[in-house]
């Protein structure tokens, strides 16, 4: 559209032996770090977790905060002036999709950066359009950011950071909270930009398969804080695999070592009924489900979850997928229509799990959150997971047997005494999975289990998903992730878009 | 029809109905407005300036297009406060004059009949145009008032407008958690305790989502030394002086006919 370069000049990062340690650590998150970022140069920056990668990014960005909150050493020089020295020159996009949107409407919230800066006001409305037109997105300047999806609110963001002009263009990790489909249009829009800016970029991102197409060169930091690799993306792919592989690193085109549905349906044999002999262990009948009584999201739903199966829930944004999830797990009540569980699974209960009690639930049904600290409960790691024994009256020797059992499979039998919300992501979601199925529920229901995990954490998880369903557990997961449903999607139910197009504001966007 | 609504108005109070003239003018104005209206109303306890400035606002509201359901739709918490506040001073007010009931410390005198009407109609004489004049104000267009009008420090009024767009999440965050502490089996007793903890956590995400919000916000130059400017223009004129005007004329009719038929109260008398 238009022609007039919506950026200013390319930066030059140089790092002569730079480093940075956080107040009160003794360690150096990063040190030694020696680089140089040409202009229009484009950057994948990976490392395993705690490696430094976004502080790096947010050194680059200025944001690193001043001296009560740590100290650097040597130098960090965009086009020869430390970094934070110009504010403007880096345009920084976060991880989290709701806590980077700052105003309630589109245009507000993209003017925003040029305010700061001092722009004059017609400039300001001229740069809010070109930049909304170069992340592509197409809604009046009134549009409330809150109606967004997440992936949107990233092109929002990456909108309302180029508007700054910025020379040097920086994300940290910007699709690893979005689905697919947003994945996709964060990746366009940044390919549009910097085909429209030509701004130096660097980006930090576990999904490599997302980034290495768009990238020339690629950046390896190391556990110590310093740079263990750097060249071409082919060839520091190529030989820093294992490396890469053990940091969590998703690098395209290496196998998952996980057999898949079709694996397994291959090994039955062709011609077998893989379905048949699984008895519905939990049904929705003509059910209408929504969070409250007059927002009805769907109605008329027919469901079935096969027991001893894995049944995989898919369907676009805004579907139901998570309240449908919510109901049949009995914490919403159904708004019409009724959820059944089988004899079996009731033992002795009435049919609809939303009339069990809390306890009731804990060895029937278990839910697993998208966001694991909205459930968490405890001060403790090992203190979560004795949450549900104990509320099931269990003697607490039999307490301790069953925490150090789950523990020690999930790997958290080190972190046993941290608080839970002082985790890493990875931590978080398996302490959230280890927390239900230390009471050893009959069906599992998981809400995007794998968002934003990295390779390492997926593949515990999945394969210990796996090795429940094999054990005669029944799981239904509501998930976007393709991967994901090639292992553990046995039966797949498919929400087809709503009915009604009223998109449901939640945050991130997500269902 | 709801999702066009929201669109078209900024995401804020979608349902709340337009009022003619009222609409025109700055928040920053009807901030003004309201206590230029509300103190001189305060200084007083007698029923009659109370009455007089209700009945002027009631007839004015209804001009700006606020019908009777309107009224109670929105003000419904005003409208059972007032009486609730009025009842209190009916049993307890000061007693004067004849007594016609009494139970233990409650006592219905003359005197305590008419506080109790005077503080009824007082509560609605204040809060009504609180409630109706902020019916539809934009939280964005208060801020850019409040900084380029009222001149308030624009780090404290923008970091402040930032924060009131979390508050939704905090909404879906405290549902999210009311649900796992049933899916955790610790949902059948023990209230207090389980709201404690979901306090906690609660805090926890708002001091991680406002550290978050605050890098961004950074990260877009907010908070250095340049200079600001302002997308938006807030502008003051015509229809805000009126208001002005109004409201202080309301606020004076009621004093001086409080005054003339003698029912004028000072609190302090």
């Amino acid at each position: 559209m238009s022609e007039s370069a919506p950026a200013g000049r390319p930066v030059r990062v140089e790092a002569r032996g730079w480093g940075w340690r956080h107040a009160g650590r003794l360690r150096w998150a990063l040190d030694g770090v020696d680089l140089i970022i040409e202009r229009g140069e484009r950057i994948l920056l990976l490392g395993p977790s705690g490696s430094g990668k976004s502080t790096l990014l947010h050194a680059l960005a200025g944001v690193v905060g001043d001296d009560d909150e740590g100290e650097q050493r040597g130098q960090l020089l965009l086009d020869g002036a430390p970094a934070g020295a110009a504010r403007g020159r880096a345009g920084l996009v976060l991880q989290d999709p709701d806590s980077q949107v700052i105003l309630a409407r589109v245009g507000d919230d993209v003017a925003f950066g040029c305010e700061n800066l001092g722009v004059p006001r017609d400039e300001i409305w001229r740069r809010v359009g070109e930049s909304l037109d170069a992340v592509g997105l197409d809604l009046p300047l009134g549009h409330p950011t809150s109606m967004l999806s997440g992936g949107q609110k990233q092109r929002l963001s990456l909108a309302g950071a180029l508007a700054m002009r910025p020379g040097l263009l920086l994300l940290d990790e910007p699709t690893a909270n979005l689905d697919p489909a947003g994945v996709g249009e964060v990746r366009n829009a940044v390919a549009r930009v910097l085909e429209r800016t030509g701004a130096t970029f660097v980006v930090v991102e576990h999904r490599v398969d997302v980034w290495v197409d768009l990238v020339d060169r690629v950046v390896v930091l190391g556990g110590d804080g310093s740079v263990l690799a750097d060249g071409p993306p082919e060839e520091v792919l190529e030989r820093q695999r294992e490396t890469l592989l053990a940091a969590g690193v998703w690098v395209p085109g290496v196998p998952l070592p996980i057999e898949t549905v079709e694996d397994r349906d291959a090994g039955v044999g062709a011609g077998g009924a893989p379905h048949s002999g699984h008895e519905p262990i939990l049904a929705g009948e003509q059910l209408a489900i929504g969070r409250r009584r007059d927002a009805v999201v769907r109605a008329g739903l027919d469901v079935v979850l096969p027991e001893a199966r894995s049944t995989v829930l898919v369907g676009p944004n805004g579907a139901g997928k998570s309240t449908l999830a919510l109901t049949l797990g009995g914490l919403l009540a159904p708004l019409a229509g009724r959820v059944v569980a089988s004899d079996s699974l009731a033992s002795g209960l009435g049919a609809a799990p939303i009339r069990w009690r809390s306890r009731d639930l804990l060895t029937r049904i278990g839910t697993v959150f998208q966001e694991p600290e909205h459930q968490f409960v405890a001060s403790t790691v090992r203190g979560e997971v004795a949450v549900a024994p104990r509320a099931l009256g269990l003697p607490a020797s039999e307490i301790a047997t069953r925490a150090d059992e789950v523990l020690a499979r999930l790997r958290l039998d080190r972190l046993a005494g941290a608080n839970p919300f002082t985790l890493s992501g990875g931590e978080q979601r398996r302490l959230s999975v280890a927390a239900v199925l230390v009471a050893r529920p009959r069906v599992v229901i998981l809400d995007e289990p794998t968002f934003g995990q990295d390779r390492v954490t997926w593949l515990e998880l999945v394969q210990l998903l796996r090795d429940l369903v094999d054990d005669g557990v029944t799981l239904l997961s509501v998930t976007h992730d393709a991967a994901y449903r090639d292992v553990l999607g046995d039966h797949r139910l498919e929400l087809a878009a709503s009915v009604d197009p009223a998109p449901v504001p939640t945050p991130g966007g997500r269902s | 029809m709801t999702a066009q609504a929201v669109a078209t108005d900024g995401g804020f109070r979608p349902d709340a109905p337009r009022l003619r003239f009222v609409d025109r003018v700055n928040p920053v104005t009807r901030l003004a407005a309201v206590m230029v209206l509300t103190t001189p109303l305060l200084l007083t306890v007698d029923w009659l300036s109370a009455a007089v400035a209700l009945g002027v606002q009631l007839v004015l509201f209804a001009l700006a297009g606020v019908t009777p359901r309107l009224l109670v739709a929105r003000t419904w918490p005003i409208l059972i406060a007032a009486p609730i506040a009025g009842v209190s001073m009916l049993l307890y007010g000061r007693p004067e004059g004849t007594e016609y009931w009494s139970f233990w410390l409650a006592r219905i005198t003359d005197g305590s009949i008419e506080l109790a009407v005077a503080v009824t109609v007082r509560v609605l004489a204040i809060g009504l145009p609180a409630a109706l004049l902020f019916l539809r104000v934009d939280p964005t267009e208060l801020a850019d008032g409040l900084a380029q009008i009222a001149r308030l420090p624009a780090r404290f009024v923008l970091g402040a407008l930032a924060a009131t767009r979390l508050v939704g999440l905090f909404v879906e965050d405290w549902r999210a958690m009311g649900l796992s502490r049933r899916a955790r089996g610790i949902g059948d007793h023990g209230a207090l305790r389980r709201i404690a903890t979901m306090a906690f956590a609660l805090l926890v995400l708002a001091i991680r989502r406002g550290s978050k919000l605050a890098t961004a916000m950074e990260a877009r130059g907010f908070g250095s030394d340049v200079p600001r400017t302002w997308a938006r223009k807030s502008r003051v004129g015509v229809v805000d002086a009126m208001l002005l005007v109004i409201a202080a004329a309301i606020a004076a009719i009621a004093i001086a006919a409080a005054l003339w038929a003698g029912t004028f109260h000072p609190v302090w008398a």
